[in-house]
């Protein structure tokens, strides 16, 4: 598009963005040049010189990985090692080559070296991708003056300070460059920020003036300067630097600093001088690590594991005791008693002369013997799980969005069971519950109404109040109907009157105020339109959603913004006095800048009759009163048309003009231009007093009804959220009225629901405010009383049925988040059945946050997509980022990403309950089957004198967490289903169980405890019972140490599995191939290491082959001990399910039985939240 | 019209492309059973049918192996006869002291059998409170010293059995030198009952664990500290089947060992007189000794255990079958009645 760049090289920026000053100023900054932490000198484009060279600032090059080649082994193995269990098993495999040793130390080495080796592969196929990705950044391309007085493409990672690079059309910024020259004249030019702070707008940056005419390589070969500036700093949007250049010296601003990963845009090329690279660039040092995160099921499973050390600790106490007791006996008055023991000549280890001294060695005995109660591969097993099951995440197809083509991330692997608890969503609006896409809807012209669609919002209350919804007529269909009229649909336009559109509107009697309207809409803007080549389309390149929509509704009626110049705007507009077509300059003098305190903006243009006009528009709040007397005279209707509109949920622009007359606009812009210019501190609240000046004495044209669009299937999903017992905070920071008009329309505010509203926008604190310090006061004492109000109000109805609805504004929520209300405030808001906090800024939102997550100490989810968001997203427990349009700084600070909101219903109750479930049952399991293993071996031990002699060889053992009984409990982690997945959506109370914590409670992770117990007392007992004395065999052979050894292991492996089978509810083949493998394997691991040659099986030589497999009574004995094993958990659960079913139990038997589903009335479901709440409240207060 | 065929079929073709291009780089997912969590399962249900089944299953089982396995159990006959203080002359005071003395220490004891034993008749002896199930004691051999002549100074885990003055001991190691050596011999109406003493070990341990090459050697030439049994040193270890059946340590404190094998029948009422030397030592550590008969049945010796066992768990599971039908039956219960739903049962619970 040459012919559109070029027009745009024409603008004079400096005109239009008035209140943009871009002429240098020296801020206080400025003097702490070359002082600490001002103390960088870069010599542009002259990186070889001297002093640089004795400067040696480091290069471009970029690692973000956590290793090197050099440090992975020590650093990984450390990372490993910071897991107290696995700095337990290390010292036992160290200690494993003393004597003190019960087994051999390489079948105590090899498990923890195939657990280490597994998570370090993990950790090294990781950090290989992030290496990967370095490598690609770092080779990237940029031209680079240098060699031969040209420029010439270098590697990114060969860039150095002072360098000069030339940066082309939308290529990023390899370091952090000041910016010198651009191909538009001036030296300004566009940059997209957003994998910075993710807004998507464009920002303007602006070179020095001595600098800009270097916009050709030509005069590098004499360009020479010195640039002295901040050291590196994480401050994305300040910086501090002077030029020296031709003996001068000129402050440096943000305005001249180009970003790392910015990108450019909109501009042919630029020149820079690179001042920061590599890791000193803002961007990486900004990349802190953000905090990890682990999810409660962890911590507890650190307590169990604690525990279950205790009882290590414990039973190797009382195990050496008795061993020091018998110890001591062996040698009495030159008695010896057990004599085969040989007490009189002895190690130190069974010296009864010193028998204190043997029960502490065997004590470390012990400690290492019963080991085995602690599962070494429970954190690999839980790794390995997670990833599989985010794996499952990204690759659900549910979870996929067509439009933006963006499956669902999990982008950590540590909260996947997080998912499956949370109890409070804290929601983001704009973007998340929000398109962030604006649709001109309805408008209100000189007192009429226009605009037949139906919004969302109106849609929700009709179908609440049971009305059949009109769609056929005004609803999605009207979109259909649209299309019909003007050819066909257009993004950020459903409107449809046939009153005013097609040309129609000049037939109406206040035709002359409908032009007025729509030449405001398509004048007063900043937009750059920009013809689409192929189409001779006219797009709008605007700041904010609304104005596009404004200029696309004008365009749409026939008020076409064609082009934008330094000085004019040309439309292409209806003559109406010829009726044809034609374009018309407008003469653009000044633009009086948008901004949040003004809430308006206006224009002052001349047109073709060189009539003055000022056009504005702005918030309905600060326009109705700039409005002349004689400019009211449909105020009353147009107010009424407004209110209509909020209750609509519409976003509101109030469109009004003003003639000016020559002379009163020239003295006026005297005045202004003083403003502009002036030095002062205040130069932007002079300009701003003196438009407001101007801005007075408007006649009012009408107002527009913009509407933010819901994304899809947000009210049905936070419906079922709402139904799982889920509470739903939205955090936004648009105004009030918005904020209710949105919980409306995704139902959650109901018209059944009671609103306590908290507010600081009342009269006597207006009042107040105006007195200065006093404020405070008034307004803590105003909201405590609000919140005592809501309280009682609360506390007065009886009836659990009445929900309420807590809305607060960003003010308020500032006091109410003071220390001494807060417990109140919390108190309150958990409560309600719905939470809105409007206008509420990050800050806030993060703080909230933290204080929801520490007051009630339930688990949070976060989810946002902007850069506003990234604060909360990392604050609450699950951050979830919306990775939709708005850049990519909330998704890469959030947990998981989605590209729409409805997609959350699936994440938490589909995937979040399997998770959780099965990292639950997972982890339950894991402490049954390694305390019914490690129990057998202190039964045996009791019954050896607790001399430290396993029951089993030591090969058995070792494989028992790594091949007999870890692929099962991953395949139960990885795809155990209670209930099928449209179930789970269905039945959204099943989602309590992880709310409630249910799955993972002491009762339940005791229960499986004592099951474990109870089950290795059930196999010791029984096997010993059983065959111990008489012979096990035909030919009279009895029992020995390895027989009894080979049958309490195969019951262990065969009690185990069978447990995991009864206790599985979803059974594909991958468990059956697991579960009976494992059981399979025993028996053929015993068979092959029977074969091996007996020094190397020692105890299990043929053990399995000649002496068990003939023996009838093996084979009995497994399967009585196995079915008795079973028998507790099953008649349990049974029971449970006949007289405690639990929820999944309900479902699963409900629809097992084809029974229809119980008409499903969702409220009690909410009161059971509010009890739910108030009861961890309570027991938190007391 | 040739030129705008060919651009109408490159048209074509671009476009053909560009609808293929999305879907090609579209990051959908791809559809598979196994990544959308679809595969085939059968998902049990603890229903009232299953539940019942499952414990008549059980108890169907169960019984009749209870049963049978009781019968078996019936069907053998074991004698034990208990002897360490029978022994012992009456007026000795330190058991001990005698038994360590050297001398003669034999002792008859008769024994009447109850009931018709058909061959073979398994001698086993029976230690209680005996730990070779001791670490030190497990840990007191060498393996490789038992098995090849060649590592018999492979002694380091023997210690203090290990060398005497010395010299290598074979076979090392405490369980070993604590091999037991009390004997016994059976008459029948004074006619001698022979006892086989071949194969009662484990073939894979004549075999393979204990080498024909491997002879005894400074076995309990210590005189001071007295062990057990002393082997006949010409005799290699693979045929020494006491030691062999020894050396297999014990799994509990409490074991039998088989000391041989009676190969005639003995009718009921017949009195076999046993004369037995009884040199062990089990005094100093209370240790009981037995003398067992036993014959076996498919099951091996006599336990009523198993059977008592099975019939225990059988008759369980029936009576619970039972419990849950009556339940059922008493008070079926329509699934998915919202009564039993949480919230409902106490509706006003707050």
């Amino acid at each position: 598009m040459p012919e559109g760049s070029r027009q745009r090289m024409r603008i004079n920026f400096r005109k239009l963005y008035s209140f943009i000053c871009f002429r240098p100023i020296y801020e206080p900054g400025h003097a702490q040049i070359g002082q600490k932490g001002y103390s960088r000198v870069v010599y542009c484009n002259d990186p070889d010189h001297l002093e640089a060279v004795k400067l040696n600032y480091r290069g471009n090059y970029v690692s973000t990985t956590k290793y090197s080649a050099a440090n992975f082994i020590p650093k990984s193995l450390f990372e490993q090692f910071r897991r107290v269990a696995n700095i337990y098993f290390l010292v036992v495999a160290c200690v494993s080559f003393s004597p003190l040793a019960p087994y051999s130390s390489l079948s105590i080495l090899a498990p923890l070296i195939v657990v280490i080796g597994a998570t370090m592969a993990k950790e090294g196929v990781e950090d290989w991708r992030r290496r990967k990705q370095d490598i690609e950044a770092n080779n990237r391309k940029v031209k680079v003056y240098g060699c031969n007085n040209t420029f010439c493409e270098t590697n990114w990672k060969k860039v150095r300070v002072g360098d000069i690079v030339k940066v082309c059309k939308d290529e990023y910024f390899p370091a952090d460059l000041v910016l010198l020259s651009s191909s538009h004249e001036g030296g300004v030019c566009y940059v997209e920020t957003m994998n910075l702070d993710g807004e998507t707008n464009l920002k303007l940056k602006h070179a020095l003036d001595v600098t800009s005419h270097l916009h050709d390589e030509k005069f590098f070969e004499e360009f020479r300067a010195v640039i002295k500036c901040e050291d590196p700093n994480e401050k994305l949007y300040s910086f501090i630097g002077t030029l020296s250049y031709d003996g001068k010296e000129y402050p440096l601003s943000i305005q001249q600093l180009l970003l790392r990963g910015s990108k450019l845009k909109n501009t042919e090329y630029v020149f820079g001088c690179a001042i920061f690279t590599g890791h000193d660039t803002k961007v990486m040092q900004n990349a802190t690590h953000p905090p990890s995160k682990r999810s409660k099921i962890e911590k507890k499973m650190d307590k169990i594991i604690y525990l279950l050390f205790s009882t290590l600790v414990l039973i190797a106490f009382v195990g050496s005791l008795f061993f020091g007791i018998e110890t001591k006996k062996d040698f009495s008055d030159g008695k010896l008693r057990r004599w085969y023991l040989r007490p009189d000549d002895t190690t130190v280890f069974y010296d009864p002369k010193r028998p204190s001294l043997s029960a502490f060695f065997h004590f470390l005995t012990a400690l290492m013997l019963y080991g085995y109660l602690i599962p070494i591969s429970l954190y690999i097993s839980i790794e390995i799980v997670k990833v599989l099951q985010s794996i499952f995440i990204n690759q659900d197809q549910h979870m996929y969005d067509e439009e933006t083509d963006k499956p669902a991330r999990a982008r950590t692997s540590n909260l996947n069971e997080e998912l499956g608890q949370v109890d409070i969503i804290l929601s983001d609006k704009t973007g998340t519950l929000t398109c962030n896409s604006m649709e001109f809807v309805k408008c209100s012209i000189a007192g009429t109404a226009y605009g037949r669609g139906m919004t969302e919002v109106e849609r929700a209350v009709t179908r609440r109040r049971g009305d059949a919804v009109p769609e056929s007529v005004d609803g999605v269909q009207g979109l259909e109907g649209d299309a019909v009229d003007s050819g066909k649909s257009v993004r950020g336009f459903n409107f449809r009157d046939e009153r005013i559109m097609n040309g129609q509107w000049v037939k109406r009697c206040d035709s002359k105020i409908i032009q007025k309207f729509f030449q405001v809409l398509a004048i007063c803007h900043t937009a750059i339109p920009e013809e689409n080549e192929q189409s001779g389309e006219i797009m709008y390149e605007a700041e904010s959603p609304d104005e596009a929509a404004f200029l696309i509704a004008a365009k749409e009626i026939g008020f076409k913004c064609k082009r934008v110049t330094q000085t004019s705007i040309s439309l292409c507009e209806l003559d109406t006095e010829n009726g044809k077509m034609e374009d018309r300059d407008y003469e653009r003098l000044q633009v009086l800048e948008f901004n949040t305190s003004r809430k308006r903006m206006s224009v002052i243009v001349r047109n073709k009759e060189k009539k003055l006009l000022l056009l504005s528009k702005g918030a309905d709040s600060v326009m109705f009163g700039r409005l002349s007397k004689d400019g009211r005279s449909f105020e009353s209707q147009t107010k009424d048309h407004i209110k209509k509109y909020a209750e609509a949920g519409l976003r509101i622009m109030v469109i009004a003009y003003r003639e000016l007359d020559e002379e009163e606009y020239k003295s006026w812009e005297k005045e202004f231009s003083k403003a502009k210019t002036s030095v002062t501190a205040e130069r932007d609240e002079l300009a701003e007093k003196v438009a407001d000046k101007i801005e007075r004495n408007l006649t009012l044209l009408g107002a527009t009804a913009v509407e933010d669009k819901l994304q899809k299937g947000v009210p049905e999903c936070i419906d079922t959220l709402a139904q799982a017992g889920i509470g739903l905070w939205v955090l936004t920071g648009d105004k009030m009225e918005t904020a209710i008009n949105i919980g409306y329309a995704c139902s959650l505010l109901r018209e059944d629901m009671k609103q306590i509203v908290i507010t600081l926008d009342s009269p006597d604190i207006a009042a107040s405010e105006n007195q200065g310090d006093r404020e405070a006061k008034a307004s803590l004492e105003s909201i405590r009383k609000q919140i005592g109000e809501g309280m009682s109000q609360i506390n007065s109805t009886k009836e659990s049925d009445i929900m309420y609805g807590l809305i607060i504004d960003g003010k308020s929520l500032e006091f109410s988040l003071k220390k001494d209300i807060d417990k109140s405030f919390f108190e309150l808001a958990t409560k309600c059945n719905t939470v809105i906090c409007c206008r509420s800024s990050p800050k806030q939102k993060a703080l909230v946050t933290r204080l929801v997550k520490r007051e009630t100490g339930n688990t949070t989810l976060a989810i946002g997509d902007g850069a506003n968001d990234v604060g909360m997203l990392q604050e609450a427990d699950i951050g979830v980022g919306i990775s939709g349009v708005e850049g990519m700084q909330a998704v890469m600070a959030s947990d998981f990403a989605i590209a729409q909101f409805r997609f959350l219903e699936r994440l938490l109750l589909v995937h979040g309950h399997w998770c959780y479930r099965r990292i639950a049952m997972m982890i339950c399991y894991f402490f049954y089957k390694n305390i019914a293993f490690g129990f057998t071996l202190f039964w045996f031990e009791a019954h050896a004198s607790f001399s430290g002699q396993p029951a089993y060889n030591d090969w058995y053992m070792s494989f028992y967490n790594v091949f007999f009984t870890s692929l099962p409990v991953i395949a139960l982690g990885v795809f155990d289903q209670d209930v099928s997945a449209p179930l789970c959506v269905k039945y959204p109370f099943l989602y309590l169980e992880g709310v409630e914590n249910i799955l993972f409670s002491w009762p339940r992770i005791l229960g499986w405890m004592f099951n474990g117990f109870l089950t290795s007392i059930i196999i010791f007992s029984l096997t010993t019972k059983s065959m111990i004395k008489q012979a096990f065999r035909r030919d009279g052979q009895v029992v020995d140490y390895e027989v009894l050894g080979v049958t309490m292991y195969t019951c262990v492996v065969w009690a185990v599995n069978c447990q995991m089978a009864i206790s599985i509810n979803y059974f594909t083949w991958i468990h059956h191939f697991f579960i009976w493998g494992s059981i399979a394997f025993w028996y053929k691991f015993l068979v092959i290491y029977g074969y091996l040659p007996p020094e190397m099986s020692t105890t299990a030589y043929r053990a399995f082959v000649e002496e068990c497999a003939p023996s009838v009574l093996y084979w009995l004995v497994t399967l009585l001990v196995v079915i008795c094993t079973l028998l507790p958990y099953f008649s349990f659960r049974a029971f449970q399910t006949r007289f405690y079913p639990m929820y999944h139990d309900r479902i699963q038997r409900k629809q097992y039985e084809g029974l229809e589903a119980e008409n499903s009335d969702e409220l009690p479901r909410q009161v059971r939240k509010k009890r739910h709440l108030r009861k961890t409240l309570m027991q938190r207060n007391s | 019209m040739m030129s705008s065929n060919t651009a109408s079929s490159s048209a074509a073709v671009a476009g053909s492309a560009d609808s293929a291009a999305p879907r090609r780089n579209s990051k959908k997912p791809k559809y598979s059973r196994f990544t959308q969590q679809e595969l085939p399962a059968c998902k049990p249900i603890l229903t009232p049918r299953w539940v019942i089944s499952a414990f008549l299953l059980v108890s169907v089982v169960f019984i009749p192996i209870g049963v049978a396995s009781l019968f078996a159990s019936r069907d053998v006959v074991e004698i034990v006869d208990r002897y360490d203080n029978d022994c012992i002359p009456d007026n000795t005071t330190d058991k001990v002291n005698y038994i360590q003395t050297p001398g003669d220490k034999s002792c008859n004891r008769s024994i009447t059998v109850p009931k018709r034993m058909k061959q073979p008749i398994y001698v086993y002896y029976q230690l209680d409170n005996f730990y070779q199930n001791h670490r030190r004691y497990v840990k007191s051999r060498s393996d490789a010293q038992l098995r090849d002549n060649s590592s018999a100074s492979d002694t380091s885990s023997c210690k203090p059995e290990d060398t005497y003055n010395g010299k290598i001991i074979v076979p090392c190691g405490l369980i070993a030198w604590s091999l037991f050596n009390d004997t016994y011999s059976f008459s029948r109406n004074s006619s001698q009952l022979n006892v086989n003493k071949k194969d009662i070990s484990w073939k894979s341990d004549r075999e393979h664990k204990f080498g024909s090459d491997v002879y005894p050697s400074n076995f309990q030439s210590n005189d001071t500290v007295i062990g057990g049994a002393s082997l006949n040193s010409s005799i290699p270890l693979s045929q020494q089947e006491d030691l062999i059946v020894w050396m297999r340590t014990a799994a509990l404190p409490t074991f039998r060992k088989l000391y041989g094998r009676i190969e005639v029948d003995l009718e009921p009422n017949d009195v076999i007189s046993v004369t037995l030397q009884n040199n062990y030592n089990t005094y100093s550590f209370n240790g009981k000794k037995k003398l067992v008969l036993s014959t076996t049945s498919w099951l091996g010796g006599k336990n009523d255990f198993l059977g008592i066992a099975y019939l225990t768990v059988g008759g369980l599971c029936f009576f619970l079958a039972l419990v849950f039908t009556l339940v059922y039956l008493v008070k079926p219960r329509r699934l998915g009645d919202p009564s039993y739903l949480s919230w409902n049962r106490n509706p006003g619970g707050h």
